[in-house]
């Protein structure tokens, strides 16, 4: 059984952000299985109910609506959801206000992005940058602001994000950095129409979207005795109680890949691959010999891609202080670029339009390969 | 098994040759190829994970 709070069908949020809001794609596309029944499927799946409370000790998981289900295992894959403007930014609730996770998030935000729109984007992350290129190629007049010295901070080196910025700059946003928004004022019909940034400056807006990051949805387990700490957490193999296992956005679990360093993934590919593992791992642990017998602990290095205008951005395992460019040039926008630790070991790999680099990237984080052999097969 | 590419699907991301490289490569001129297009009974589970996996849903595969 499969139970979710949105109403609709299951659906691919990348192109939220990208072919959703820039028109190619429309809802239909986004659908994962389109071509499957949903009336005959080999499980019962569940929408628009929430999950309010579990108790891990008699295996239930409470309902909204008052339903009690009982369980023998359970998976626990309920995301993250993007945080919200402080109080204080005087916004709440004004029309032209957006956060962009869900499909309606999407459709309510495709609906501001018209021709000669001013947009404001709050947050140069991942989804504040794809939707600014977004908004730009439809022709919205949009500005970037993020409070560190460059985008992606989170994520990339400064390097590779100043070239984040540059890319937004020559498509014609106006990228401020090291700038927060102070508040919003809205007009008589409740609309947004200008803010005021820490800087002083004040931007006439139409719209404004928030991408200040996301906050794993873990309010429902309080009271669950489940450790919560930025996400659920779990032990190498995903299990975060007897036979409670955790996937995706939510999850957080040591990489052995990485010394063991505790990490949470916000990556769609994480998101497919850990609910596998968590499939799996929950099988292993109702049949009962899991805890006896050693279970492969769940090890990946972690790939994301984000799409901006005509660059693909993709990055294989985790940047360090340490970079090294394997290939191109950063100014041209196609680079690859290769992050080390202290001993040259090859711990991530960047490439900008230049895919078939990310694949082999990977295999080379995966074997723990040295520079000398990133010079050779990237280069 | 016969594999099929919508070209106009893939943006040529490769998640596809990280899974099964016997069936997909992308080169260096950017673009995917499919490197046998009825792949050997050996490769049809990781092809159809590949099929799976491609954020774009641009792999269809028919039996034959
Ligand atoms: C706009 C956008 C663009 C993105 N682009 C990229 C990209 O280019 N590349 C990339 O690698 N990643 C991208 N991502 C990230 C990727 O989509 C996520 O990592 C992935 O969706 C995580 O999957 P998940 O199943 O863990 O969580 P989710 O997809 O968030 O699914 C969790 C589901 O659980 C539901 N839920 C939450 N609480 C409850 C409850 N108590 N009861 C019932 N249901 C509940 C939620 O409503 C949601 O439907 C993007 C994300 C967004 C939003
Ligand atoms: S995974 Fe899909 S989109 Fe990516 S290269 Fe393969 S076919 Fe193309």
């Amino acid at each position: 059984m499969v139970i979710g709070d949105e109403p609709h069908r299951p659906y691919d949020r990348p192109p939220l952000s990208k072919e959703f809001l820039t028109g190619p794609y429309d809802e239909d596309r986004l659908l994962l299985r389109p071509t499957a029944d949903p009336a005959n499927l080999d499980f019962t799946l569940k929408l628009g109910r929430k999950a309010i409370e579990l108790d891990v000790e008699q295996g239930r998981v409470m309902l909204d609506d008052g339903e009690v289900i009982t369980y023998e295992g359970l998976v626990i894959a309920t995301g993250a959801q993007p945080r919200r403007l402080p109080a204080s930014a005087g916004a709440e609730g004004a029309s032209g206000l957006h956060v962009l996770r869900s499909l309606d998030d999407a459709r309510s935000l495709r609906e501001d992005l018209h021709p000669g729109k001013r947009v404001l984007v709050v947050g140069a992350g991942f989804i504040g940058a794809e939707v600014a290129a977004s908004a730009r190629q439809m022709g919205c007049e949009v500005t970037l602001i993020d409070l560190a010295s460059a985008p992606l901070d989170r994520v990339l080196d400064s390097a590779s994000g100043m070239a984040i910025a540059d890319l937004h700059r020559s498509n014609g946003v106006d990228v401020r950095l090291e700038v927060a928004l102070d508040h919003v004022e809205v007009d008589e019909g409740g609309r947004v129409k200008r803010s005021v940034l820490s800087s002083g400056d004040v931007v006439a807006i139409d719209t404004v979207v928030v991408g200040i990051g996301v906050v794993p949805n873990t309010g429902w387990l309080s009271g669950s005795g489940l450790t919560v700490d930025d996400g659920v957490v779990a032990d190498e193999t995903c299990l975060a109680a007897p036979r409670v296992v955790v996937a995706g956005d939510v999850a957080k679990w040591p990489n052995r890949s990485f010394g063991g360093r505790m990490m949470r993934v916000e990556q769609w590919d994480n998101a497919i691959d850990q609910g596998g593992y968590a499939g799996r791992r929950i099988v292993a642990a109702i049949k009962g010999d899991a805890l006896a017998t050693p279970v492969e602990p769940y090890a990946p290095i972690p790939w994301f891609w984000s799409d901006q205008y005509d660059r693909k951005i993709q990055l294989a395992g985790m940047p360090t202080e340490r970079a090294e460019l394997m290939q191109g040039a950063v100014a041209d926008r196609q680079f690859v670029k290769a992050f080390l630790d202290e001993d040259d070991v090859v711990q991530g790999v960047l490439c900008w339009n230049r895919p078939r680099q990310a694949v082999l990237g990977r295999q080379l984080v995966a074997a723990g390969e040295s520079v000398a052999a990133a010079r050779e097969r990237l280069g | 098994m016969k594999v099929n590419v919508d070209f106009d699907l893939c943006e040529s991301n490769a998640v596809c040759m990280a899974v099964a490289p016997e069936t997909f490569e992308v080169r260096d001129d950017d673009f995917l190829y499919v490197l046998n297009e009825n792949p050997p009974a050996e490769h049809h589970e990781k092809v159809r994970e590949a099929a799976e996996r491609c954020p774009k849903q641009a792999i269809t595969l028919e039996d034959v």
